[in-house]
C-alpha cells in the first residue's frame, strides 16, 4: 500500500470536508448569512458555492502534483525504485 | 404547452445520434473478449477517461434537473451541483487508487479482494443492480422529457426509443465504445453549455409581463377581498364577467374564479394590498374533465394558436426601473438580478365540489435577493425553520450527495478502463475539472432559463432545452441532441455496470457457473436487455418527478449500501466477511424502504396524501449511511475471530485495528 499517497489524500480530504461542512452548516443554521453581499453585489451563497467548486479543483491538482507513482508502476515501466 | 416539431432541429438531432451510434458500432467491433467488453482492455488514455467521467456523470439529472430546479426556484438547484461535485473529492482522495489496485471488473471485486467470499459478491452484486436501476429511472424520465418539445412525441415513446437505442449500443459494443461516446458527448456538453452561457450574458435581462408568445399576464384591482360580480364588472376588462361562486376547496383558496361572456372560466390569485382589498393576478390552470385536458378554462388544443398554457419566466422589474440591462458579465449578471424582481409560478392543487382537481399555477413576484439565496424550494424551506427536525432533510441530502458519488457502480467501473493507479488519479482530476466547470455554468443556465420567457409552467425538466430554443432553433437542436446522447451514454454505462454485476458477481462468483469468455459476454448482453426493459417501465411510471430529485435518491441508496464497506475495508483491519455482507444489505434495504415510505413517493408515485407517509422526512442518507457504518462495525466486532474466512495476517491481529 502506498501510504504516502493515501496520507496526502486524507489530509486534502479533511481540508475539503471542513469547507463543505462549513457551507452546509451555514446554510442550515445561519441561512441569513448567505444573503449578505460581500463582493461586487454578489451574495455569499453564490461566492461560497463557486469557491467550493474552485477549491475542489485546486485540491485535486495539488494532489496530482504531490502524489508519486507507486512502486509497482515504476517497476512496470522498467524504471528503478 | 404545445410543441411544434421543427425539421431543421429533427435533422440535426438525428444526424448527431447517428454519428454517435456509428462510432459506437465501429469501436465496438474491436472489443471481443470479456476483458474488452467490461473494461475496454484497461487501455483507455487517462485524459479520454477523465472526460468520459464527466460524460458519465453529467447525466440528465445535471443538465435537465439542476437547470430546471434553478429555473423554477432559484439558488436551491445549485445545492445539487455543489453536492455532486463535492462527492468527487471523496472519490479522488479516498477511493480511486485502492479501487484500481484491488479490483478487476466490478466494485464487488474490490470489496472481496481480502475475503474471497461468494456472499460478499452476492450482496455487492445485488446492491449494484439496485443502485443502477434506481439511477436509471431519472435518466429515462429525462429521455422522455427531451423528445417532447423536439419531436412532439409523447413521454412514453421517448422512453422506449432511448431504451431500445441503448440496448443496441450495449449489446453490440461494450465499454470501449461507451467510453468514446461518453468522451465525445462530455466534451460537447461542456462546450455548448459554455456557448449558451455567453449568450445569456450577452442577452442580459429585459422587463416583461409575459413570455415569448407575447401574452401579457393581466392584473387588476384593487378590489374588495370578497368581491361580488357587481364590483368585478367595474374593473376594466371585466365588464361582461361574473364571479364564479366558490365551492369545495375553492372556498378557502386564495383565488377568485371569473367567467366571461364566452363562458370561459379564468382563475386569479388574490394578493393582499391592505384594508381588506386585494389585487387580482392572472393565474394558469390545468385540469382533467371527462378524460380531456383543459388549460386555462378551455380544452387543450393540438396545434399552434389553439388554447394552451402560456410560456413563463420573465423579469418584472429591473433595478432602477430600467427596461433592459444590456449585456452583462459573470458577476454583474448576479448583482443585477439581485436588485431585480422575477415572477415565479408556484402551484396549488384545488378540488372543486364536482370532484374536478384543478392545478393552479399563480404569479409570485419574487425579489432577486430571495431567488439567489438558499431555501426557496418547498423541499429546502426547512432551513429557514426554527425547528431542528426540519433542517434534517437538507442535511441528509447534502450528506448523501457527498458520499454517493464514490459509491456509484457505473462511476467505479470506470477505474478499470485505465491502465494503472496514476492514470486512475489523473483521469479523476480531469473529470473534476470538466464537471466543476460545467456546474459553475449550471447556475447561469438555470437563471438564464428563469428569465428567458420560454419556460413550460408544468415541467421543470424542460428548462434547459427550452432556454436554447429561446436563443435559436439550431442551438436548440444541438443542445437537445447532446442531452439525448447524454442520456444514452449514462444509461449504457449503468446497464453495463448492471450486466457486469450479474455476470461476474452473481453468475460466475456466487452461483459458480463455469463460463467461457464468450459465454460471459453473452450472459452480460442478455442481462443488459432485461435491465434495459425494467428501466423503460420505471421511466414511464415516474414521469412527473424532477429528475435531479430522483438522482438524489439513487445517491442515498448508493451511499448507504456501498460506502461503509468500501471505506471501512480500506481503513480498518477488523472488518469481517459477515460485517461487509450485513452492512451492504442493511444499508440498501433501509434506504430503499425509507424512500418508498416517504412523503415524496406517496404524493409523486402512489398519488396518496403526504400526511400518510411513514418516514419523517424524505431523504434517508443522514440515518441510513451511519446505520450502514454502525452495522458493519458491530457485526464485524461480533464475528471477529470466529470467521475462518478472515485469514489475512493483519485482520488476525486485533492490535493493528
Amino acid at each position: 500500500m502506498d501510504t504516502r499517497n493515501a496520507r496526502i489524500g486524507l489530509v486534502l480530504f479533511a481540508v475539503y470536508l471542513l469547507l463543505y461542512g462549513g457551507f452546509v452548516f451555514l446554510n442550515a443554521f445561519a441561512a441569513d448569512v448567505m444573503e449578505t453581499t460581500p463582493i461586487a453585489g454578489v451574495n455569499l451563497a453564490i461566492l461560497y458555492g463557486f469557491g467550493l467548486i474552485i477549491a475542489a479543483l485546486v485540491l485535486a491538482l495539488l494532489y496530482g502534483f504531490l502524489c508519486k507513482p507507486t512502486d509497482e508502476e515504476i517497476t512496470a515501466r522498467g524504471g528503478k525504485k | 404547452m404545445i410543441h411544434e416539431a421543427s425539421y431543421v432541429a429533427i435533422a440535426i438531432f438525428f444526424a448527431f445520434v447517428a454519428v454517435t451510434l456509428g462510432i459506437s458500432f465501429y469501436l465496438g467491433g474491436k472489443a471481443k473478449s470479456s476483458q474488452g467488453y467490461f473494461a475496454a482492455h484497461g487501455q483507455i488514455p487517462w485524459f479520454v477517461n477523465g472526460v468520459a467521467f464527466a460524460g458519465d456523470y453529467l447525466s440528465a439529472a445535471s443538465f435537465l434537473g439542476i437547470c430546471g430546479m434553478i429555473a423554477f426556484y432559484g439558488y436551491d438547484g445549485f445545492l445539487y451541483s455543489i453536492g455532486y461535485l463535492a462527492g468527487w473529492i471523496v472519490a479522488l482522495f479516498v477511493v480511486a487508487e485502492p479501487m484500481k489496485r484491488l479490483g478487476k471488473f466490478t466494485f464487488a471485486d474490490a470489496l472481496d479482494s481480502k475475503f474471497n467470499s461468494p456472499g460478499i459478491k452476492l450482496a455487492a452484486g445485488i446492491s449494484t443492480l439496485a443502485v443502477s436501476i434506481f439511477y436509471l429511472i431519472p435518466q429515462m424520465v429525462g429521455a422522455g422529457v427531451l423528445v417532447q418539445p423536439l419531436l412532439n412525441f409523447p413521454h412514453w415513446l421517448g422512453v422506449v426509443i432511448v431504451g431500445a437505442t441503448v440496448i443496441i449500443i450495449v449489446v453490440t459494443a461494450g465499454m470501449v465504445s461507451t467510453t468514446w461516446v461518453q468522451f465525445l458527448k462530455g466534451s460537447l456538453l461542456v462546450l455548448f453549455s459554455a456557448i449558451l452561457t455567453v449568450m445569456i450574458w450577452a442577452r442580459g435581462f429585459e422587463t416583461k409581463q409575459g413570455g415569448i408568445d407575447g401574452h401579457e399576464f393581466r392584473s387588476s384591482g384593487p378590489i374588495s377581498e370578497w368581491a361580488t360580480s357587481g364590483e368585478l364588472r367595474q374593473q376594466p376588462g371585466f365588464e361582461e364577467s361574473e364571479v364564479v361562486p366558490p365551492d369545495g376547496e375553492w372556498s378557502d383558496a386564495p383565488f377568485v374564479r371569473t367567467r366571461n361572456s364566452a363562458g370561459i372560466v379564468a382563475v386569479w390569485s388574490k394578493e393582499d394590498v391592505g384594508n381588506g382589498s386585494v389585487r387580482l393576478r392572472e393565474a394558469q390552470t390545468v385540469e382533467t374533465r371527462d378524460g380531456q385536458t383543459w388549460v386555462n378554462g378551455q380544452p387543450k388544443g393540438v396545434k399552434k394558436g389553439d388554447p394552451e398554457l402560456h410560456p413563463i419566466g420573465y423579469v418584472s422589474k429591473l433595478h432602477g426601473g430600467e427596461a433592459k440591462s444590456g449585456s452583462l458579465g459573470p458577476l454583474s449578471f448576479f448583482s443585477t438580478l439581485q436588485e431585480s424582481e422575477v415572477v415565479l409560478w408556484p402551484k396549488q392543487v384545488i378540488a372543486g365540489a364536482d370532484g374536478v382537481k384543478t392545478t393552479v399555477y399563480y404569479q409570485k413576484p419574487t425579489p432577486g435577493s430571495q431567488i439567489l439565496r438558499p431555501g426557496e424550494h418547498p423541499r429546502f424551506k426547512g432551513i429557514r425553520s426554527k425547528k431542528p427536525l426540519d433542517k434534517l432533510n437538507f442535511l441528509s441530502l447534502m450528506l448523501a450527495l457527498f458520499c454517493g458519488t464514490a459509491s456509484l457502480p457505473h462511476i467505479l467501473i470506470r477505474y478499470y478502463t485505465v491502465k494503472d493507479e496514476s492514470s486512475a488519479r489523473k483521469s479523476t482530476i480531469v473529470g473534476i475539472a470538466s464537471i466543476g466547470f460545467f456546474y459553475v455554468l449550471t447556475l447561469y443556465l438555470g437563471l438564464g432559463a428563469m428569465t428567458s420567457g420560454s419556460m413550460d409552467v408544468t415541467n421543470s425538466n424542460m428548462a434547459a432545452p427550452l432556454l436554447a430554443r429561446s436563443m435559436n432553433e439550431w442551438l436548440f437542436a444541438a443542445i437537445s441532441a447532446i442531452a439525448f446522447t447524454t442520456v444514452l451514454g449514462t444509461v449504457s454505462g449503468l446497464i453495463l455496470a448492471s450486466a457486469g454485476a450479474v455476470t461476474h458477481d452473481l453468475m460466475s462468483s456466487y452461483l459458480k457457473i463455469e463460463m467461457s469468455d464468450h459465454e460471459k459476454v453473452r450472459v452480460a448482453k442478455i442481462a443488459s436487455v432485461v435491465v434495459g426493459a425494467i428501466a423503460v417501465v420505471l421511466g414511464i411510471l415516474f414521469q412527473g418527478m424532477n429528475v435531479s430529485y430522483l438522482v438524489g435518491w439513487a445517491f442515498s441508496v448508493a451511499a448507504s449500501a456501498n460506502l461503509p464497506s468500501l471505506v471501512m475495508i480500506l481503513f480498518w483491519k477488523g472488518v469481517t466477511r459477515q460485517g461487509v455482507i450485513t452492512a451492504i444489505l442493511v444499508g440498501m434495504f433501509s434506504s430503499l424502504g425509507w424512500i418508498l415510505l416517504s412523503a415524496d413517493t406517496f404524493t409523486g408515485v402512489y398519488g396518496l396524501p403526504a400526511e400518510d407517509a411513514i418516514a419523517p422526512f424524505s431523504q434517508p442518507g443522514i440515518v441510513t449511511i451511519p446505520l450502514g457504518f454502525l452495522t458493519l462495525i458491530v457485526v464485524s466486532l461480533m464475528t471477529a475471530g470466529k470467521s475462518e474466512q478472515t485469514t489475512s495476517p493483519q485482520s488476525a491481529n486485533p492490535e493493528s485495528a
